[in-house]
């Protein structure tokens, strides 16, 4: 790798890592006032645990050898990788991709606040992690859905949908909150909301823009693309709010906009001109209505992890189907951030010349994660039920979770 | 002495403090209140979903004066805290029975 790209895969990976915390405060500002430490330790803990996890083994798992379904063993403790021969682009990717395995289960978080055992969240993010996350990701990224020629640029498969399915069966598990959904539980710091989206934006352009794994043409209509969407996206969320329910709001800007980049994440670099715009104002309109599912369908997705990012992600990796654009990035132009991606293919979208080959791609992979994914998360949620418990108190859920499971109080 | 309880939106707690500062008060306590009602809370939006919130926010003013100020010090409030709207707030009086400056152990009206 030469130095310019490996100078912006590793500032990438930095900004992909500032996400963790944007998330924390995202989702910490909609939390209620006694447990928004409890939400950003659960994001937080996220970048104690999955590193570590990470380079003892889930690298490996994830990427190492070439099998349809699953790693190996060969670069536990990332032993293999070296930095002479090429430059530290196997490290610099490992790093990159590490920051995404930090913010995937960080992500869930959002569904089972207010009411999950931090003992319990300390053990479903690894074991979560290396049943789930691996798993997909390699499937995704070098295993059989890759092969077959279902695209994911940054992870609206093997991230968003794959966390957002994961989160609703955590959340049937779990239960709901109590008093959910008569009792309201409107977000206690709008302000600290905004601020994790600002991050989020800023960060995103890592995610998104960095998965080309080089500084070149690619990475820079990924930027763009990233950038329009979650614009896109915003104004067509707060159009709807404010035309059905009469006012702006500052949550659905930030909804919409999380909605965008999510929806973008899979079509970064396989999208171009306006096709970003349609993408995000789609994810904007559709994600908009689909956080009311919940509330008909009762299932207590707390913060809509769901509604946004399960949405979100499944629309942008399905209008790949229809937008993919292979003549725009010319070839030899990137299809996926992992190194050892080699047989992937860039098929053309339904809208230029494609035909309907790449959007049925996109469901089965979809639909492969969402069945894999949901059925393992299941899984360890009810092992976790059975064994340690995964639900505090009913009092510790009426005093708030921060001091009951963190001895501290997030205002005096 | 009397105590005047004063529940007021907000955003008028500057205009009372200069109209009762100006009528020649000396002093007054503030802290924030939360509470409702004939006007019955009020509803927030978030993603779609409204919440009945039936705590609004508001302000309480504290102010011991002496019998013959209480009169003018309470329609000094009502004018300075009035918008015409629902939600305005309201002012009682109460009697006290003593009261002491700390730092000089004065008693009663010495002390207002």
């Amino acid at each position: 790798m030469e130095s310019g790209s490996l100078a912006w895969v590793l500032i990438s990976a930095a900004l992909v890592l500032f996400m963790t915390p944007g998330l924390a405060f995202f989702y910490g500002g909609m939390d209620r006032s006694r447990n928004v430490l409890n939400m950003l330790m659960m994001n937080f803990y996220c970048i104690l645990i999955v590193p570590v996890v990470w380079v003892i083994v889930g690298y490996s798992l994830a990427q190492g050898g070439t099998g349809d379904f699953i790693g190996n063993f060969d670069h536990l403790f990332l032993d293999g990788l070296g930095i002479i021969d090429d430059n530290g682009a196997q490290i610099a990717t490992v790093a990159f991709l590490g920051m995404f395995a930090c913010i995937t289960p960080a992500l869930i978080s959002g569904a089972v606040a207010d009411r999950m055992k931090f003992s319990a969240w300390a053990i479903f993010v690894p074991a979560w992690l290396l049943l789930v996350f691996v798993p997909v990701f390699k499937w995704i990224y070098g295993g059989w859905l890759g092969d077959r020629g279902s695209l994911d640029f940054a992870g609206g498969t093997a991230i968003h949908v794959n966390a957002g399915i994961a989160a609703l069966a955590a959340v049937l598990v779990l239960g709901k909150r109590a008093g959910w959904p008569k009792e309201g539980h409107p977000p206690h710091s709008m302000p600290l909301v905004m601020i994790g989206t600002g991050i989020l934006w800023f960060g995103w352009f890592g995610f998104n823009a960095g998965s080309a794994l080089a500084a070149n043409g690619q990475a820079a209509q990924a930027f763009m693309n990233t950038f329009l969407a979650a614009a896109a996206a915003g104004l067509a969320w707060v159009i709807i709010e404010r035309v059905r329910d009469g006012h702006a709001t500052n949550l659905g800007a930030a909804s919409g906009i999380v909605a965008g980049l999510v929806a973008i994440t899979p079509a970064a670099g396989f999208v171009s001109g306006a096709a970003p715009l349609a993408i995000g104002a789609i994810a904007g309109a559709v994600c908009c209505y689909a956080v009311r599912v919940k509330n008909k369908a009762g299932f207590d997705d707390a913060l809509d992890v769901v509604g946004v990012h399960f949405v979100g992600g499944l629309v942008g990796s399905l209008t790949i189907g229809l937008f993919a654009n292979p003549d725009f990035f010319g070839p030899g132009a990137a299809t996926s951030p992992a190194s050892v991606c080699t047989s992937c293919e860039f098929k053309a979208g339904l809208f230029h010349g494609g035909g309907l080959n790449l959007l049925g791609e996109q469901a089965l992979a979809n639909l492969a994660a969402i069945v894999w994914s949901f059925g393992v998360t299941l899984v360890i949620m009810i092992v976790l039920k059975k064994t340690i418990g995964v639900r505090v108190s009913e009092d510790t859920e009426a005093e708030g979770l921060d001091f009951a499971e963190h001895a501290e109080v997030a205002y005096h | 002495m009397k105590l005047i309880t004063a529940i007021v939106k907000p955003f008028k707690l500057d205009d009372v403090k200069a109209a009762l500062v100006a009528s020649g008060i000396a002093g007054m306590t503030v802290s924030e209140a939360r509470g409702f009602g004939r006007q019955r809370g009020h509803t927030e939006t978030y993603r779609g979903t409204e919440y009945e919130l039936d705590f609004v926010p508001k302000v309480r003013i504290e102010v011991v004066v002496e019998d013959e100020q209480v009169s003018a010090a309470v329609e000094t409030i009502v004018a300075a805290a009035k918008s015409g709207k629902i939600g305005d707030g309201k002012v009682w009086v109460s009697p006290v029975e003593e009261i002491i400056r700390i730092r000089t152990s004065e008693r009663g009206t010495d002390a207002v």
